[in-house]
């Protein structure tokens, strides 16, 4: 239960290694913490991350092996999680940027993207919003991105998974109406993380830590959809319905 | 597992309104029917609740069946004995309705009439009389409780499970109903003493003089003045002879009205500095510096802000905690320090309240042990609270001192360990009669309970 001040009590990231929603740990009020469960494929990396966690004295941190691809293993995983206490804060963090000129050129590197990115979402999203439900609280946290507003031909294949993503968290938010379980989805600009070094800097470009406080301040607020930053939702809102033969020559 | 749909999903919450989630909120008609959904509980479980008046989410629980008690209010006077029984999802109001112009009262009321027995007895509330009389379940003569295995038992104060009742919030079982003495009273009026105290100091030290010269007492602290000045208000049942001197023409009349409700949304901006300053300084003004013997009737002396329906939206829409600790007399500093820690850190109350308590009873989680306590309202979402109120509970729990369950909605699950020192006398009843943890809230999970 997040108490009267806001301050949750057990924390969930699908993705344990997501450096946003690592940032989104640090930045939470954390007097309250007792369980922040990271799922992940077991590595070095979600190893450094519960160790990251556990320096900041942060109680509770613990690895838990989760496969976004293997979706047949998502329900046993989830509910063991859920079983030992409530959830007050899943963030569904995981998903992979590919590279569109190889996935166009092999298109099982496309599937492999549509897998993690909404296949496994869908999979772990429906399993994590059950158990919400069923506990009568909670919010799930979907790390959306602009990518999916309107495809672009620099990344549509990661765009694409996105803007399904996107929708199904619509979707699943207005199904858990009236159940107390809520869904706040968010949508990133480009952030500089380990997913993006090799890429050429866009307008906009945040850190981690600026879509973290975007999204602790969106939790503490009750919102459902938030951009990071901010005012992304007024561009993405003008680049939606800019003519077509306009947005193609946008530089990417 | 899998998710069994509920009959009727309902968002609860507290009176404070912070914290919501959603159960199965089922009225409760006869014992028989709640044994069934105890016997088939899920693993989210069962509560009762009644009238909501606990401030946080000790009256909630997500996901679980939540029995609304207030359906099930049937009560009866037997003034041979001086004893109402009730069911538990009797208001304390409705008895008072009745009881009163038969020249009946309650032993202990709390600040709102608005509540059920079966919740003054979870929460053992206490009143403006603790100092002489002790809360409510020094009252209680017997307890029907449906346990955690669905049977029902029956229990009276010579028992263990008696007094893990009386305090335990609900957790032991569903309180089905109660029998509990009230007090023989000449008229429904209060013949009231007020007096004002220049600073904290001066308030404490003519409670600590005076108290025990009258059956009810309390003080009202000005949260916005450094002072920390205040009003005291003590006062005793008028007799029929009080009455007839003051020219009363019916002394057990008993009415009270509705006389307003507030807005049903005020905008945050309205709660400011300015108002509550406002307010403070016209309620300190309104009393007297002196007075003595005024006759108040029993809504306007106990029950003030009952007049006011939904007056807990006046914080607006992010809704309101309420802090109450309780400290013992060697500890009164922290009284001064507690005003002064959330005066800095900008809290803005109107209602900020001082008791002294008497002796303790047997209840294992019972709040009130000797000394002080203060109640401090405290519009959600101020910046830097949480720190500040931990150092507080820090402070408090070294004196000695708790929090009360009933108002809670944020202490971390170590102070209420370390503060009910009787938690595992408790837990060992409690699962002598609840095998199973049938019995859940919200605040009890947040506080591992």
């Amino acid at each position: 239960m997040i108490d009267a001040l806001g301050e949750p009590q057990t924390v969930l990231v699908l993705g344990g290694t997501s450096e946003i929603a690592l940032a989104t740990i640090k930045q939470m009020p954390r007097q309250r913490l007792r369980r922040v469960l990271l799922a992940g494929r077991p590595s070095p990396a979600l190893d450094i991350a519960v160790s990251q966690l556990q320096a900041l004295n942060i109680a509770g941190v613990e690895s838990i092996e989760f496969d976004a691809k293997n979706t047949d293993s998502h329900g046993a995983i989830i509910d063991a999680a859920f079983d030992v206490s409530d959830i007050d804060v899943v963030i569904l963090a995981f998903g992979v940027l590919g590279d569109q000129l190889s996935a166009e050129a092999d298109p099982s590197q496309a599937v492999e993207i549509a897998t993690v990115n909404y296949t496994g979402a869908v999979s772990a999203g429906l399993h994590v919003a059950r158990r919400l439900k069923n506990q009568g609280h909670g919010t799930l946290v979907v790390l959306s991105s602009v990518a999916g507003d309107r495809a672009r031909r620099s990344n549509f294949v990661y765009g694409s998974t996105k803007a399904g993503l996107d929708a199904f968290a619509q979707g699943l938010d207005a199904a858990l109406a009236g159940t107390g379980a809520h869904v706040l989805i968010v949508r990133p600009g480009m952030v500089r993380t380990k997913m993006t070094t090799h890429l050429p800097e866009a307008p906009m470009t945040t850190d981690p830590e600026d879509v973290a406080k975007v999204i602790v301040t969106a939790l503490r607020k009750g919102k459902s959809t938030v951009y990071a930053p901010g005012p992304l939702r007024f561009v993405m809102a003008g680049l939606k319905v800019l003519p077509k033969q306009v947005f193609r020559k946008l530089p990417s | 597992m899998t998710a069994t749909p509920l009959s009727n999903p309902q968002p609860l919450s507290g009176w404070g309104r912070v914290m919501t989630s959603v159960a199965n909120f089922v009225p409760a008609h006869h014992a028989e029917e709640m044994s069934q959904y105890i016997r088939s509980a899920g693993s989210r479980g069962v509560l009762a609740r009644g009238l909501g008046r606990s401030y946080g989410d000790a009256a909630q629980s997500g996901g679980a069946t939540v029995f609304d008690m207030t359906t099930f209010n049937n009560f009866t006077l037997d003034p041979e004995t001086m004893t109402v029984t009730a069911d538990a999802g009797a208001s304390i109001d409705s008895i008072l309705r009745e009881i009163v112009p038969l020249g009946f009262f309650v032993p202990v009321t709390a600040g709102t009439r608005l509540i059920t027995v079966g919740g003054a007895i979870a929460a053992d509330i206490h009143g403006k009389n603790h100092h002489l009389d002790g809360s409510f379940g020094a009252h209680v003569l017997e307890i029907t409780l449906i346990d955690g295995l669905g049977d029902i038992r029956v229990l009276t104060p010579a028992s263990p499970e008696f007094w893990a009742t009386i305090g335990g919030m609900g957790l032991t079982g569903v309180i089905v109903s109660a029998t509990f003495t009230v007090i023989p009273i000449q008229s429904s009026y209060i013949s009231v003493d007020t007096e004002r105290g220049k600073d904290l100091n001066d308030v404490m030290s003519r409670m600590v003089e005076r108290d025990d010269e009258y059956k009810y007492s309390v003080a009202w602290i000005d949260s916005v003045a450094t002072s920390g000045r205040g009003v005291i208000t003590r006062g005793d049942h008028a007799s029929l002879e009080e009455c007839k001197l003051e020219g009363v023409a019916n002394p057990h009349d008993y009415d009270p009205k509705k006389i307003a409700t507030a807005p049903g949304l005020v905008p945050s901006g309205l709660l400011n500095r300015w108002s509550v300053r406002a307010f403070n300084e016209a309620w300190f003004r309104k009393h007297p510096a002196h007075r003595e013997g005024e006759l108040q009737g029993i809504g306007g002396f106990f029950h003030p802000l009952d007049g006011v329906q939904e007056w807990n939206r006046i914080y607006g829409p992010k809704g309101f905690l309420q802090y109450q600790f309780q400290v013992p007399d060697s500890a009164g500093y922290l009284v001064e320090l507690a005003l002064r820690k959330l005066r800095e850190v900008g809290t803005l109350s109107f209602l900020t309240v001082l008791k002294r308590f008497g002796p303790s009873n047997e209840g294992m989680l019972s709040f009130p042990q000797p000394g002080w306590t203060l109640a401090v309202d405290i519009p959600a979402g101020i910046p830097a609270l949480g720190r500040t109120l931990d150092e507080l509970d820090a402070l408090v729990a070294a004196e000695g001192g708790r929090l009360y369950l009933a108002k809670d909605s944020r202490q971390s699950p170590s102070m209420f360990a370390r503060t009910y020192p009787r938690l595992d006398e408790w837990r060992e009843i409690r699962d002598r009669l609840d095998p199973n943890h049938v019995f859940v809230s919200d605040q009890s999970r947040r506080l591992a309970i």
